[in-house]
């Protein structure tokens, strides 16, 4: 899950993480109320997960009420590559002496902890690593070890950031690692880190994603999760615990587990169909769990067929089958039905639908047959 | 022969009293794995279906010999679980628990390293590993493996492993053992260590391999087996489709900017000699060819 940048930063000042006061406004009158308490200047910025904000306007410095009042009414509402601007975060603004970058994340390849931290920050950090890789200085951490002060002031020294910095920065790297361990971070980046010309050193922004199968240990992440913005067809699938990401084609899919479901896109994909949405039902999925898939496929008005594809292993394909007739029998689906059965009690499976084969509901044999199948009736 | 695992293998399932772990470990014994114990705290004295239960792995490993274990107990539990494996003496885990935090993986991977550098940890969030005929640890259907060699399966992904089963097996072609290393951001075990183990072992004469869009761990087994594969290797990648920055229900399964995705995987695998193909039928198709060919 990515936050917004306010919710970064309250997540970062929780760990003590030094960031410029600021709040929230959903409208211009709250943006003046945060102005006139955090005092002036401030910066207006808009909320929204994507990049670029500054280039589309989104972030103006105001140094009086009318000018925060011009500026949150003009960033409310604005549309920034393809995300409506709907929250701003009002906040101090600071006189900025050096920009750096700082981040931690997983080193998948060698299954660590990666620090990056540049004395060169404020522009994308793929740019410094493409054009300058000197530039950032690479730490690696063992997760059982953590990163310690002693470590964390020879990183600093290391990446050459300006020697007033270096105690300060030190100090905070080490809460930002505490923050990115104990806060369950896939992704917890500072970019700029600031030092102001008073010699102070404090987070400009924050970009943090968050690990969700650690949402157990964090109820505080509750409230990220309600500003969430989703495809209604997704809510409704997580709803109904169905892992579920909407797509622009018109087959659409539903299978059982990540990997068969990909290779379900890919192969409709292959036979010349595009489609509407990745669905995987799970292991062990049941008779409910197939009928509200179908469900969750059937409010799509892109879809024009839906392709089936099961291989049952902890899933049982009579379970599959019986959803498939109690979704018939409370709902119209719209579109025909291919399905592709096959695994832990397929025989049974598909025995249980023989009786109800339709041309809006049919089986095939393999994968392949399935696909070229429900893309054919797609594009009828 | 078979990798990691064999016919004397002895098994224990940590989590054995629950709904899940009673399910797969019966099924897991009903196949023929000598499935010796069961570990849950607190249920010590007791028997599942004449399997007796141990409080903990230390007095299940003493008492029957064990050395692999099966881990199935929810996320939260996970870690101390296979900690508590190593710590008791077991040397190959198998962990099919799905949902566990990434921290938590990346803490146990390196503990086991630092600590117990001779335990293999396969998983977590895999199928688990498959000897047809002989061992059977995990959640796959031990009906759609086929005894007999000669090909060695290694794949990321769950429902594809099985798929990749049944696309041998549907065409008479056996397998020595096909390991299911799971999606998750941390495994414990990866490709390349199981390709070298196949590499080393004579009665697999050929290799699939089915891997998925996110991280690089195609690229690096593309690599090793650039350098030291003599065994011909078949792959697919699933995701061509995937679109960036979407989590395809694994949590290793996205791709970032632009590394991770299929088509980089594939070219990395085809420019070291491996047969990429494009779907698991057609992989099953090359895989047939290369076997009669033999």
């Amino acid at each position: 899950m990515d936050l917004f940048e306010y919710q970064g930063k309250q997540y970062f000042a929780r760990y003590g993480i030094a960031v410029s006061p600021g709040d929230v406004a959903d409208s211009v009158e709250e943006a003046v109320a945060v102005a006139e308490r955090i005092g002036y200047p401030v910066v207006v910025k808009a909320q929204v997960k994507v990049g670029g904000r500054g280039k589309a306007g989104g972030v103006k410095l105001a140094s009086d009420v009318d000018e925060v009042r011009l500026h949150a009414g003009n960033i409310l509402g604005l549309d920034i590559k393809g995300h409506v601007v709907r929250r701003l975060w009002i906040e101090r603004s600071s006189d900025i002496a050096k920009e750096y970058y700082a981040s931690f994340t997983l080193d998948r390849p060698n299954k660590t902890h990666l620090g990056m931290l540049s004395a060169q920050g404020g522009v994308e950090i793929e740019v410094v690593a493409e054009e300058n890789p000197d530039a950032i200085a690479f730490l690696s951490i063992d997760p059982v070890r953590g990163l310690d002060l002693e470590t964390a002031r020879r990183w600093v020294h290391e990446a050459e950031l300006d020697e007033v910095a270096r105690e300060q920065a030190a100090e905070l790297l080490v809460k930002l690692y505490e923050c990115y361990t104990a806060g369950d971070c896939d992704l917890a980046e500072i970019n700029p880190l600031i030092l102001t010309p008073e010699g102070r050193v404090h987070a400009l922004d924050a970009k943090v994603t968050l690990d969700e199968n650690a949402s157990y240990r964090h109820p505080e992440w509750e409230e990220y999760r309600a500003t969430e913005t989703e495809d209604p067809r997704e809510k409704r699938a997580k709803e109904k615990g169905l892992n579920y990401i909407g797509l622009d084609g018109t087959v659409g899919i539903i299978a059982n587990g990540a990997g068969l479901a990909m290779s379900t896109l890919d192969v409709v994909n292959q036979v010349g169909g595009s489609a509407a949405n990745f669905l995987d039902i799970g292991g062990g999925a049941n008779a409910d769990v197939m009928a509200a898939a179908l469900e969750v496929i059937n409010s799509d008005p892109k879809v024009t067929s839906i392709f089936v594809n099961i291989f049952g292993g902890i899933t049982r394909v009579d379970e599959v089958a019986k959803g498939v007739l109690e979704a018939l029998s409370r709902v119209t689906i719209n579109s025909p039905i291919v399905l592709r059965l096959d695994g832990t009690n397929a025989v049974e499976g598909r025995a249980i639908l023989a009786p109800h084969l339709n041309d809006r509901l049919m089986t095939e044999p393999t994968m392949l047959d399935a696909a070229r199948r429900a893309v054919s009736l797609a594009n009828a | 022969m078979s990798i990691f695992v064999d016919e004397n293998t002895k098994v224990i399932v940590q989590g054995l009293t629950g709904g899940q772990g009673k399910f797969h470990g019966l099924r897991n014994r009903d196949y023929g794995t000598k499935i010796v114990g069961g570990v849950t705290p607190g249920k010590g004295g007791t028997d599942v279906d004449g399997i007796p239960v141990f409080n903990t792995v230390r007095e299940a490993v003493e008492a029957t010999g064990a050395t692999a274990s099966f881990v199935v107990v929810p996320p939260r539990f996970a870690s101390a679980a296979i900690l508590e494996a190593a710590e008791g003496g077991i040397t190959f885990i198998v962990c099919i628990t799905e949902g566990i935090p990434a921290h938590d993986e990346a803490v146990t991977y390196n503990r086991l390293v630092e600590d117990f550098p001779d335990v293999r940890l396969l998983g977590p969030n895999c199928p688990g590993i498959i000897s047809p005929g002989k061992c059977n640890i995990g959640i796959t259907s031990g009906d759609i493996a086929l005894p007999g060699g000669p090909v060695g399966i290694v794949s990321r992904s769950g429902t594809l492993t099985y798929q990749a089963l049944h696309e041998l097996s549907q065409k008479g072609i056996g397998q020595t053992t096909c390991v299911g290393i799971g999606g998750d951001p941390v495994p414990g075990t990866n490709f390349i260590d199981c390709l070298a183990a196949f590499q080393a072992d004579p009665e697999t004469k050929a290799v699939m391999m089915i891997g998925e869009i996110g991280g690089s761990e195609e690229e690096r087994a593309a690599e090793w087996i650039k350098h030291n594969m003599t065994k011909p290797v078949v792959a697919y990648v699933a995701g061509v489709t995937a679109p960036p920055g979407r989590k395809m229900g694994h949590a290793g399964a996205i791709i970032s900017g632009s590394k991770g995705t299929a088509q980089a995987k594939m070219d990395a695998l085809a420019a070291a000699g491996v047969h990429v193909c494009l779907n698991p039928t057609e992989a099953g198709e090359k895989m047939v060819e290369i076997v009669r060919a033999l």
